[in-house]
């Protein structure tokens, strides 16, 4: 309120006059500004832990934002901390990124609950609407494009394992690109954990398609024992490049999209330019922002389409050897 | 900026963290079950359910239609062998009654013909025996003029008298 009156009371000279010098990088404003900017990256600095010299550097802060912390912040208001919890010895504190994942299954439970009872309440003789018919869409592209088409026969096991990890990745990417907001999917302990469960799952399905014997045969991929001492490893390697590949692309692409838009917003703080920021960080950032909101998405898709991939390549039954793994 | 490089690479973004780790599996298992109880379940089974019925809907479609068709085809077979049998009661009946009109005529003229010719037969029969009971009148009536003369010729006065009388009677006797 008190912003809108004083908006309406000032008149344009008054503010071509501050803003003017501001644009140019001069002016008592604007270095008070870039103090300020400094001051806050020298508080993120200390709170990061990287505290260790005096004047902490735009790279300390955009790290600051993207690692996991042990407070919730929610800058100009303040931050509390999260309980720290150790259990023998392990340290199981609730961090930001548990208060997120916590967040995205607290947002997936209300969703799907509702659009579950949905689906009992109106059967199947009738077409679903609203949330429950966007969801749908979502659940038919992943059984169709993804399961089917590249599981094949007995794909319906795994459809809960897909689809919850479809929408438990998209529900945490969009959640780091709300305010206040971090992405859990950007710590690569998250991405790794999920990328276990679908490397177990993978196993699993090769043993019970092959029994154990074909599942060890495999391992020698059908070359003469002669060769199986080079193999056998580069075979067993191969096993976990998959799940760590999975891995890295994760968390590589969603700490990417928050490093540029952080890098770019920092320009204008490292230049101390309003010009800068007006012309260049503002509208790059947007523009990366979108393209976050798109790889949020995709991201997710990929994740679910390899998981998918392997499972089929895992349990599929021709011994046609494995396709070119997709990147 | 080669702080930030610095950071990555003594392990700020790569640190590991079970806490983490546990969390994200217990929070991960914990949505799965749920949703894979409450929702994918039935989303899922209503999905296949209603993909099975429209699939079969399809099917009822395609059969009613080849039903549908079916029918359409056996009553134009149907129609076109009525068609077939009226046009055939109509030329049978046509044949029919040229046939009875031609057998009628000609037994009329058959008819006709024969009845002229009894006719005829009997006309002639007629005048056969009228010229016959004529001629034989004639002749009577000739023997009974030779006899009158003959009797008259015994006088010839009386002769004369005899035959103008004859006459006489005879053209009173036409008449």
């Amino acid at each position: 309120m008190k912003r809108f009156s004083a908006l309406r009371a000032g008149d344009f000279t008054r503010i071509a006059i501050l803003i003017i010098p501001l644009l140019f990088g001069f002016g008592t404003f604007a270095n008070a500004a870039s103090d300020a900017g400094h001051g806050e990256a020298a508080a993120h600095g200390e709170d990061g832990g990287h505290g260790g010299h005096g004047e902490e550097s735009a790279g300390d802060v955009i790290m600051h934002h993207i690692l996991d912390s042990n407070k919730m912040e929610f800058d100009p208001f303040g931050s509390f901390a999260l309980p720290k919890l150790v259990i023998g010895g392990f340290d199981l504190s609730i961090t930001k990124h548990v208060v997120f994942m916590w967040l995205a299954a607290i947002i997936l439970l209300a969703v799907f609950l509702y659009v579950g009872n949905y689906y009992k309440r109106i059967g199947s003789r009738k077409a679903p609407g609203g949330v429950a018919n966007v969801m749908e869409a979502i659940v038919q592209f992943i059984r169709l494009d993804v399961a089917k088409s590249n599981i094949g026969e007995g794909y319906e096991r795994h459809m809960p394992y897909l689809l919850t990890v479809f929408v438990f990745i998209l529900v945490l990417n969009l959640l780091g690109l709300i305010p206040y907001g971090a992405s859990a999917t950007g710590n690569i302990n998250v991405t790794l954990t999920l990328s276990v469960f679908t490397f177990f799952i993978t196993q699993v399905a090769a043993v019970k398609a092959h029994g154990i014997k074909g599942y060890l045969a495999h391992l020698t991929a059908g070359t003469h024992p002669a060769l199986w001492i080079i193999m056998i490893p580069i075979e067993f390697i191969g096993l976990f490049t998959k799940p760590i590949a999975l891995t890295i692309r994760l968390f590589a692409n969603m700490t990417a999209g928050h490093i540029v838009i952080l890098s770019l917003i920092f320009i204008s703080f490292i230049l101390k330019s309003f010009i800068v920021a007006v012309f260049v960080s503002v509208p790059f950032s947007v523009i990366i922002y979108l393209l976050e909101i798109f790889i949020a998405f995709l991201q997710a898709f990929i994740f679910t389409m390899l998981s998918a991939l392997f499972i089929g390549l895992a349990s599929s039954h021709d011994e046609s050897h494995e396709p070119e793994a997709a990147h | 900026m080669l702080t930030t490089g610095f950071i990555v690479l003594s392990g700020g973004l790569l640190d590991p963290n079970p806490g983490l780790i546990f969390w994200t599996t217990v929070t991960f298992l914990i949505v799965l079950f749920i949703l894979k109880k409450f929702t994918w379940g039935p989303m899922l089974s209503a999905l296949e359910e209603r993909e099975k019925s429209i699939q079969a809907s399809i099917d009822r479609a395609q059969t009613a239609k080849e039903e549908a068709e079916e029918v359409l085809k056996k009553n134009r077979d149907l129609l076109a062998k009525a068609d077939a049998e009226a046009e055939k009661i109509v030329r049978e009946g046509k044949e029919y009654g040229d046939k009875l009109r031609a057998d009628i005529t000609e037994k009329a003229q058959t008819e006709a013909s024969r009845m002229i010719a009894t006719a005829k037969e009997e006309i002639e029969q007629e005048k056969r025996r009228a010229l016959t009971e004529l001629r034989t009148e004639v002749a009577d009536l000739a023997v009974k003029g030779a006899e009158k003369i003959i009797m008259a010729n015994l006088d010839a006065a009386k002769q004369k008298n005899i035959i103008d009388s004859m006459i006489k009677d005879l053209s009173e006797n036409r008449n």
